[in-house]
């Protein structure tokens, strides 16, 4: 916050060497598998941080909208496109892809909005635990409509990519893994660039700054809330999807634990920082895939958990986040 | 208040209330042997005889009894202090396990039931201070979250660590109580349920005299506002960590009652339903108001427990179009989320409020438009 230099700087540096350190404990495989993983959580952590920057709200719904977007994403492919195995075209399966991803984009985003709508927004002036119990409400209706809908035990998610692999490094990489950090690269690069470059963006900014002086300055507060709650939704409906893509089932309670590990992402970055939830995606993926390789898959969801825990004891601010005493 | 100023002329039903309010402790130990007695004699009349036998309703009774005592432990911490606790069941697991290591042939101990009520109680509140400690701390909504990840990695922990615990299997033949060489058997339900309403009225005369004393007066401050009450002279670290060891300790006790009376604990018995449950007896009932939460938690219960099942036989019995073919049981956390938003939405303060939560929670948003809201000084 001193020069303007450092303001990249430092994310860019701690990205760096999170980066490194990973790929030398893991190897090139194993690298490839948490750098997806990551990509996940780190779309997901990117909805927690936005909605808790701009209203200081934990979004507890939120694991379970991404829930949703991977089942809406396999309704479209499913239900509308009929597809159930591989597409060997290329060309076909690109245009399938972004097809359904803006679909689940834009779906997932007007779900967001709605649950904005009806649960937080009647709540803005209401005393804090109040939104977070409608949250809670909200997540457990989620889960119930999904569990309803298509039935509680796990779903095929149509793997319309081939899995195909090619050799690099030593390792044996899926054209899938490729996609995803692509995939979630290009939109965090979107994201930025929507934040710091436009007008919305501007207004987002400055409501999560100061509401009131916002709001004097002629932002619409009701308008910027609800883009803010579709952005989240509609980032958590792609990692849905390319979680379906990823793991090949899905199933309704599918994003208790993700919700939890993206949150944990989010807050070990520093809540309200989108760079600090990316990078935060990427090392709680790491934290998850080596405890799976030195063999203590069980235990990865405590390992997360444990570093939840210290992150909030010893930096609360998070990783790139600012000191704000209270806040945090 | 107003009631104490107009002394003149009052109702009996007035003079009762007022006298009940004057001695509180002897009006919930009336209440409770009310209650202990009525409800065995209700479930005789038609149509609730015919839902189950008395002996299976005592027994459900008994099984209620624990969610009342959960409720009111967590009516400590969300109701009394503000603090939203998602991983209550944890310490819920705690207690039960307790009990399961001092008295099942497993570890080959036999500690009677009564002293590991306490024991249970007290190290459930160890946990859960060891676990407030650092988090406490932090912004309300990190410890929800905190709590959220502990509530399902306790579970976790008693699954994985299967030398200790038998894992996924769980510890069976867990010995039942025994007072005074009187033994407690599966076929008789009324000693359980006469331990249960003992537990149940002294915990909440405890925790009546608590809410009163200068420590429940300190947590509601803290709820209402935790920077004034913090230049009122209150440790609020310290006080928030009492709530949550006190809340605690009291599923900590209900986790021994409960098993000792199933005779078996598992890990799947504490999944995050159990947590969300519990909450959602608290906000319906009224957060804060101790009564109001045991009713709360006794309404949901019984729904949960017989009424469900019973509404599935009745509109499949008349045929109901639509209704008969839907399966209510299946239904009932899909009811308690909406349950939970449409409480916050339009009636925040339950449906037997505390009158301070009233006051507080029923802020009408059109008012509020131009003053800006308390919580929002806390975060300059």
């Amino acid at each position: 916050m001193t020069t303007k230099l450092p303001r990249l700087a430092r994310p860019l540096g701690i990205g760096a060497i999170a980066l490194i350190v990973e790929y030398l404990l893991l190897g090139t495989q194993q690298f490839a598998n948490a750098l997806t993983l990551g990509a996940i959580y780190a779309l997901i952590a990117l909805g927690y941080t936005m909605v808790y920057g701009i209203v200081e709200l934990i979004n507890f719904a939120h694991g379970d909208v991404f829930m949703v977007g991977s089942f809406l994403a396999m309704w479209i492919m499913t239900t509308i496109f009929g597809l159930t195995g591989p597409v060997t075209n290329l060309l076909n399966l690109v245009a399938l892809l972004a097809i359904v991803m803006l679909a689940t984009m834009v779906g997932m985003g007007l779900i967001g909005m709605f649950i904005e709508r009806v649960a937080y927004r009647p709540l803005r002036h209401a005393p804090r635990l109040a939104p977070l119990i409608t949250a809670i409400g909200v997540s457990f209706i989620l889960q119930n409509i999904i569990a309803t809908a298509f039935g509680p035990s796990p779903v095929n998610f149509p793997q319309i990519v081939p899995a195909d692999k090619f050799a690099l490094m030593g390792g044996k990489i899926a054209y899938l893994n490729v996609f995803i950090v692509i995939m979630a690269v290009v939109l965090m690069i979107a994201l930025q660039l929507f934040v710091g470059r436009t007008r919305l963006g501007r207004a987002m900014r400055s409501t999560a700054q100061d509401r009131e002086a916002a709001e004097l300055m002629g932002v619409d507060i009701n308008q910027t809330i609800a883009i803010t709650f579709f952005i989240a939704a509609a980032l958590a409906g792609a990692g849905g999807m390319v979680q379906g893509l990823y793991a090949g089932s899905i199933k309704f309670d599918l994003g208790f634990f993700v919700g939890l590990k993206a949150f944990t992402a989010a807050v070990l970055g520093g809540i309200g920082n989108t760079t600090g939830a990316a990078i935060g995606g990427f090392v709680i993926a790491f934290v998850e895939v080596y405890a799976t390789v030195i063999g203590y898959t069980q235990w990865s969801e405590v390992a997360v958990f444990t570093v939840l825990i210290l992150v909030l004891v010893f930096r609360p601010s998070g990783l790139l986040g600012q000191q704000l005493g209270e806040r945090a | 208040m107003t009631a104490v100023s107009k002394p003149q002329a009052q109702s009996p039903w007035a003079r009762l209330r007022s006298t009940a309010r004057a001695h509180r402790s002897i009006t919930i130990l009336v209440g409770w042997l009310i209650i202990a007695v009525g409800l065995p004699v209700i479930v005789l009349i038609p149509p609730l005889s015919t839902f189950q036998p008395q002996s299976l309703w005592i027994d459900g009774f008994s099984n209620a009894g624990v969610f009342i005592l959960l409720a009111m432990g967590l009516n400590v911490v969300v109701g009394l202090a503000g603090l939203l606790d998602l991983g209550y069941a944890a310490f819920f697991a705690i207690g039960s396990y307790v009990y399961a290591f001092g008295a099942s042939p497993f570890t080959a101990t036999q500690i009677p039931f009564w002293p590991m009520l306490l024991v249970g109680a007290v190290i459930a509140a160890t946990l859960g201070l060891l676990l407030g400690a650092p988090t406490l701390r932090l912004r309300g909504d990190y410890l929800a979250i905190v709590t959220l990840g502990f509530g399902e990695i306790v579970p976790a922990v008693f699954l994985n660590a299967s030398s200790l615990t038998k894992g996924t299997n769980g510890i069976g033949g867990i010995y039942k109580p025994t007072l005074f060489g009187f033994n407690f058997t599966l076929e008789n339900p009324v000693p359980y349920y006469i331990t249960m309403v003992g537990i149940l009225a002294i915990t909440m005369i405890f925790l009546y005299r608590l809410q009163g004393s200068r420590l429940g007066r300190a947590w509601m401050a803290i709820r209402e506002d935790e920077l004034a009450a913090a230049s009122s002279g209150i440790n609020t670290i310290t006080t928030k960590l009492l709530a949550f060891a006190l809340g605690a300790s009291t599923a900590g006790l209900a986790g021994v009652f409960a098993t000792s009376k199933l005779t078996f604990v598992g890990p799947g018995q504490f999944g995050f339903q159990v947590s969300f449950t519990v909450l959602a007896m608290v906000v319906l009932g009224g957060m804060g108001n101790i009564w109001g939460v045991a009713t709360g938690a006794f309404v949901i219960y019984t729904i949960q427990a017989v009424l469900l099942k019973e509404l599935n036989q009745f509109f499949q019995a008349i045929h109901a179009p639509i209704l008969q073919n839907i399966d209510f049981v299946q239904y009932q956390y899909l009811l308690y989320g909406i349950a939970l938003v449409g409480m916050m939405l339009l009636r925040p303060e339950g449906l037997f409020p505390s009158s301070r939560r009233r006051e507080e929670l029923h802020v009408e948003s059109e008012d509020v438009a131009d003053i800006p809201p308390p919580t929002e000084a806390l975060d300059q």
